[in-house]
């Protein structure tokens, strides 16, 4: 599903180049469950947004669902992340004035979706989320938990096939990032690609397949249980 | 992105930083009241010195006596008296065909007495057309009646002014009163009129133009109005009377003939060109506004970083985030445009109400123009902010909380 080969990227920083990812070769097949370790700086939000298309690499080839996409224009590189990617962010990124309904929905109105199909999806991912009574609360009358399981529906609301997790339980009390680990870890369950970059060593134990990215390179990728 | 859905996105955005949304309103209502405002008092101006010119009949023609053109050499020296243009000249520019009415004109100041009241006036001497080529209202009585213009009639027609000042209360018809070294009979007043164009008609007395040149002692009218039949006819009937003057006056040219249209068509340039200098004025206040908008713009794209950020990893292509806050640059403008018209109608409204004698009211192109200008000015400033928060990096705008 997922296949990098060579991946480096490169930042100027003033004078000085430094290389976030160092060749980097990476395959994700359907349905893994994955945590990304590493020390602060050590490139692994790089290859998340890498993997996410939010970011480009430097140099290798990147193929996704066997389709390079290292080529493509701006234009297309955002349907595909539209189409197949789902991001879940530390801090949530709800848009504050839109109700939890209306933040869920928003990919489906960027996409065009029609209003009756939104409202059937999103009153069916709140039900999933355990939602369904918040959903006309604007984020700012939400717990944190509820936000990320709100924003977690936003990343599933357009049925992606991998999403990708930057620290999802970092802003969040032991008891609530459970919570939302289970929704994701369900998520997975159902085939999608779970890729969750993290500092916890729990979550890390609990992920099928954990990676440790050292200065920008692998350092070990190991299948557990 | 549905039609429906990009106008719930702008509304839900704009109501969300309400102070913003309101102060860049007022900027861009400000702006088109202004242009509104303006133009109707301009375009009100103009039209009241139309109004009062085509109410003389515009196709009038005037004649003076004198050259005046500048054609080049030395001006004529000062003190070159002209050669008189008499009655006779007057009587003789009624035979030309295209001519309606011919209205002599002799001006001048004398006493004016009754018992022991006494005053100035200013006297018009003329004939009975003038009533119809002024257009002038009779309070009581009738106008000067005299088929032959040389004789020397006693009678005259008072302003309301001068009836009331010389004889108050009492009645002022068949009374003789003394002017200068002569005495008339009043035989009419004249009502309040409709369109003075600057000359106080209260304030004369009119007298048979024979009795006036015979009071003044005096050769020369002071000018002769002339009622061409139609306005097609002016500019043909302007040479006939130059050329039946020349041929009296032993082949000089020597008087002015002025028409009527003329005097009208400059002061409809210079008072059109008033309104666009004041038109444009004010569009510089929604040039100002368009730049708020940009400003204000720019700032919310800074705050918004995050959320573009985010729009951007949901998958939104660049052209549409760029749509989006250009829309909302759009819907801001175009509010206030139509806020700012609403006001703009209205004070010209009350400024009508205030001056009713002014035909006060925008131009329909005004209308268009303004908020034309306005739309334009808020989406041309409301691209550059909306193409710099399309291009903003997802990564980074995402990287902040």
């Amino acid at each position: 599903m997922i296949r990098l080969e060579g991946i480096c990227r490169d930042f100027a920083v003033g004078e000085q180049t430094v290389h976030a990812l160092r060749r980097i070769n990476l395959s994700v097949h359907s349905g893994e469950y994955i945590a990304v370790m590493g020390p602060s700086g050590s490139g692994k939000s790089t290859l998340l947004n890498i993997i996410g298309l939010l970011d480009r690499p430097t140099a290798g080839v990147f193929l996704l669902a066997d389709q390079d996409v290292t080529g493509l224009s701006d234009n297309e590189i955002a349907s595909v992340r539209r189409d197949q990617i789902g991001f879940v962010f530390q801090f949530f990124h709800l848009v504050p004035r839109l109700s939890a309904a209306e933040n869920i929905a928003l990919p489906m109105t960027l996409a065009g979706v029609q209003p009756t199909e939104r409202k059937r999806r999103v009153t069916a991912v709140l039900a999933e989320i355990g939602l369904a009574e918040r959903s006309h609360h604007r984020p700012d009358q939400l717990s944190g938990g509820q936000r990320q399981r709100v924003a977690i529906a936003r990343a599933m609301v357009m049925e992606p096939s991998i999403i990708l997790a930057d620290e999802p339980t970092g802003n969040l009390d032991s008891k609530s990032g459970q919570d939302v680990l289970r929704i994701l870890e369900r998520l997975n369950d159902q085939g999608i690609i779970l890729i969750i970059v993290t500092h916890n060593a729990e979550i890390g134990d609990r992920a099928r397949r954990s990676i440790r990215i050292v200065d920008g390179a692998i350092e070990s990728d190991v299948q557990q249980r | 992105m549905i039609v429906t859905d990009v106008i719930a996105f702008t509304v839900r955005s704009l109501q969300g930083f309400r102070l913003r949304t309101a102060l860049m309103l007022v900027a861009m209502a400000i702006g088109v009241a202004a242009v509104i405002v303006l133009t109707a008092l301009g375009e009100g101006a103009r039209r009241f010195v139309a109004d009062q010119f085509s109410a003389l009949g515009t196709h009038l023609l005037i004649v003076l006596p004198g050259r005046s053109e500048t054609t080049g050499g030395p001006p004529p020296l000062l003190g070159e008296t002209p050669r008189n243009l008499t009655l006779d000249d007057a009587l003789a520019l009624r035979r030309l065909a295209g001519v309606r009415r011919v209205a002599p004109i002799s001006l001048g100041n004398a006493d004016i007495s009754v018992g022991r009241r006494q005053r100035e006036v200013l006297i018009v001497g003329t004939n009975e057309e003038y009533q119809h080529v002024r257009q002038l209202l009779i309070g009581q009585g009738r106008f000067l009646a005299t088929p032959d213009p040389r004789r020397l009639s006693p009678e005259c027609v008072l302003g309301t002014e001068v009836r009331r000042e010389l004889f108050g209360p009492t009645l002022a018809l068949g009374r003789w009163v003394r002017l200068g070294e002569r005495r008339c009979r009043v035989v009419g007043v004249l009502g309040t009129q409709q369109h003075s164009l600057g000359v106080a008609m209260d304030e004369i007395v009119l007298v048979p133009v024979a009795f006036a040149l015979t009071l003044f002692n005096k050769e020369s009218l002071f000018r002769v109005l002339v009622e061409v039949r139609s306005r097609d006819r002016v500019k043909q009937t302007e040479q006939g009377i130059r050329d039946l003057i020349r041929a009296r006056h032993d082949g000089e040219d020597d008087v002015t003939v002025i028409a009527q249209d003329a005097v009208l068509a400059t002061f409809d340039k210079v008072l059109r060109a008033l309104t666009f200098a004041v038109a444009g004025i004010a569009a510089i206040a929604l040039a100002v506004a368009g730049v708020l908008i940009m400003n204000v713009m720019l700032i919310a794209v800074t705050q918004r970083t995050a959320e573009i950020g985010l729009l951007k990893a949901l998958g939104a292509p660049a052209r549409q985030i760029t749509m989006l806050f250009v829309s909302e640059a759009a819907a801001l403008s175009l509010t206030g445009a139509v806020v700012g018209l609403a006001v703009g109608q209205l004070g010209s409204w009350i400024m009508a109400r205030t001056y009713p004698d002014v035909p006060i009211g925008a131009p329909a192109w005004a209308v268009w123009a303004a908020l034309g200008v306005a739309l334009a000015t808020g989406i041309l400033f409301g691209i550059l902010p909306a193409r710099r928060a399309a291009r903003l990096d997802p990564v980074s705008a995402l990287s902040r909380r």
